[in-house]
């Protein structure tokens, strides 16, 4: 397939697709409807479903439904709509169904505003709903990377048997570049034979998340840790950036945000000041070990993100100590340029440490 | 080389239109390409702006604070955008619905009636084209030919539309080659 020039949400419909989901539930909010929208015309033309729920509520709990049937499957939606759907990610988990679930942030608290924002990664990151699970956390930076990790999503899910969340901001749905969709090798991934899908022949496959017996719940949450602790170990991603040379600050951001970062170094590199970016890719698992390592080479640490400063609660757990970690943030839909972000690295610079 | 432009006008006036050609036909060079709306909760008559970056290189950020480049089809836009332009960047005025000077001398300023052109072209709503036409004559950002492409794609099928637009597009591009810089 050729390059094409996609907004990011529909490059999320069409990554969707090209993964083997052929159906979705979703409801419209700014600033994400062009995901439903692309997928509302799409997915008839491939043979899919496409059903605009009558609230989030409802679309969560179809897309539990459909995971259950063991056929590809995921929603979409933004902020305050992802809050709505917390009960089901929760219930999803708890009866360990596959699903993606795609986050473009808006500003909050509440009903917020419509611009772009980092301000869910507390919400996303430390499992949505309630009870003791995760939630795999993918944070793409770029529209092309956007649709190769919701590939990835939907073989994540179905390794872990776990809901996977793609986080995005508002530039990230919104904005057009240029993407490739290119083919790639399936993946071997375990049979579904765990899904109530007609039990002809065989005894019938319950699956719920209701274990009223405190020894067999505490059994299932003791399994469903091992599975994290194997999703921590096998799934960390980030990008190191200019992190070749030596350099005086380590900015650590993601998103959006880690793209302006990068024109801030380059910037600042012209006035040969060298600052080193690390860049979680998946916020769950966060790549605590690289973020350590990065942060070691530098003599302090600026975190930057499009909220009040909640990816800093990681980087400080990441960093133990060892180095200062600044923040610096926007939010309510506010996005800085390099230019800002260069003006905050020179005042921290200029400090005394 | 990166080349950031700013296109801004009214709701409806066709600015994220002439946005996405451009990126169109930067793609189609082989450049780095990004397009970036404004989302607001705007309507028709509201204002409208788009970002577009152009480069050699993976592009960094998106957002664009000082641009290259600044092509603006209403006053709004121009007292909003001029002041964060980059020294020596490239500026269209759209005279025809802006009747000030512009607040910058130490950029290239181009003023071309976009409006009374396109209607000569045939219809006021092409004023976007003659803007974009004006852009391109003057920063040599992509070849005329390239834009032609991507116009025949975007209203593919319609010949009318087609020749109409390339019309237009060529006026501001060869409008722009000649001194456009006094009002």
């Amino acid at each position: 397939m050729a390059k094409k020039l996609m907004k990011g949400c529909e490059a999320l419909g069409e990554a969707a697709i090209q993964a083997g989901c052929l159906h979705f539930f979703g409801y419209p909010i700014t600033p994400q409807t062009e995901v439903p929208e692309y997928l509302s015309r799409r997915l008839p033309e491939v043979g899919g479903v496409y059903v605009q729920a009558e609230s989030e509520v409802a679309a969560s709990n179809m897309i539990y439904g459909c995971a259950a049937a063991g056929v590809r499957v995921f929603t979409s939606s933004s902020s305050p709509g992802i809050s709505l759907m917390a009960e089901a990610v929760s219930y999803m988990a708890g009866s360990q169904l596959p699903v993606v679930i795609v986050n473009i942030v808006r500003g909050g608290p509440g009903l917020g505003g419509i611009l772009p924002a980092q301000s869910d990664y507390w919400q996303a990151t430390r499992g949505i709903g309630h009870g003791d699970f995760r939630v795999i956390v993918l944070a793409p930076s770029t529209v092309q990377e956007a649709a190769d990790l919701m590939i990835e999503a939907f073989d994540l899910a179905d390794q872990y048997r776990n809901p996977v969340m793609i986080i995005g901001d508002g530039i990230i749905g919104q904005m057009m570049e240029p993407v490739e969709f290119k083919k790639r090798e399936k993946k071997q991934l375990p049979e579904k034979i765990w899904a109530a899908s007609g039990a002809k022949g065989r005894a019938a496959n319950k699956i719920h998340s209701l274990f009223l017996d405190p020894v067999k719940l505490e059994q299932h949450n003791i399994f469903l840790k091992k599975k994290y602790d194997e999703v921590e170990k096998n799934e960390q991603r980030f990008e190191l950036y200019n992190t070749e040379k030596p350099y005086d600050l380590l900015i650590v951001a993601y998103g959006t945000m880690a793209r302006i970062c990068k024109t801030s170094i380059a910037l600042l590199q012209e006035e040969n000041i060298s600052i080193g970016l690390a860049r979680p890719i998946s916020l769950y698992p966060y790549p605590y070990k690289a973020i350590q390592e990065a942060a070691r080479k530098a003599k302090q640490v600026l975190v930057v993100e499009l909220s009040m400063g909640q990816m800093i609660d990681d980087v400080r757990l990441a960093v133990e100590g060892q180095r200062p970690v600044h923040f610096y943030g926007r939010s309510g839909g506010m996005v800085p340029s390099p230019e800002e972000v260069c003006r905050e690295l020179k005042r921290i610079l200029a400090q005394k440490t | 080389m990166q080349s950031e432009v700013i296109m801004a006008g009214f709701g409806g006036q066709g600015i994220m239109l002439i946005g996405k050609i451009l990126a169109y036909a930067g793609m189609e060079e082989g450049k780095e390409v990004s397009w970036l709306p404004s989302y607001g909760p705007e309507m028709r008559g509201g204002t409208a702006n788009c970002t577009v970056v152009l480069s050699d290189q993976p592009i960094g950020s998106p957002v664009v604070d000082s641009p290259f480049g600044l092509v603006v089809l209403n006053r709004p836009s121009l007292d909003r955008f001029a002041p964060n332009l980059k020294r020596n960047g490239i500026l269209i005025i759209n005279k025809s619905l802006i009747d000030v000077l512009s607040p910058r001398e130490d950029v290239d300023t181009v003023y071309i009636p976009c409006n009374d052109i396109a209607m000569e072209c045939g219809t006021g709503k092409a004023a976007n084209m003659v803007a974009l036409g004006a852009y391109i004559g003057r920063s040599q950002i992509v070849k005329l030919e390239t834009v032609y492409e991507q116009i025949k794609s975007q209203f593919s099928g319609n010949q009318k539309l087609i020749s109409l637009n390339m019309a237009a597009l060529k006026k501001g591009y060869d409008l722009s080659k000649k001194d456009q810089t006094s009002v």
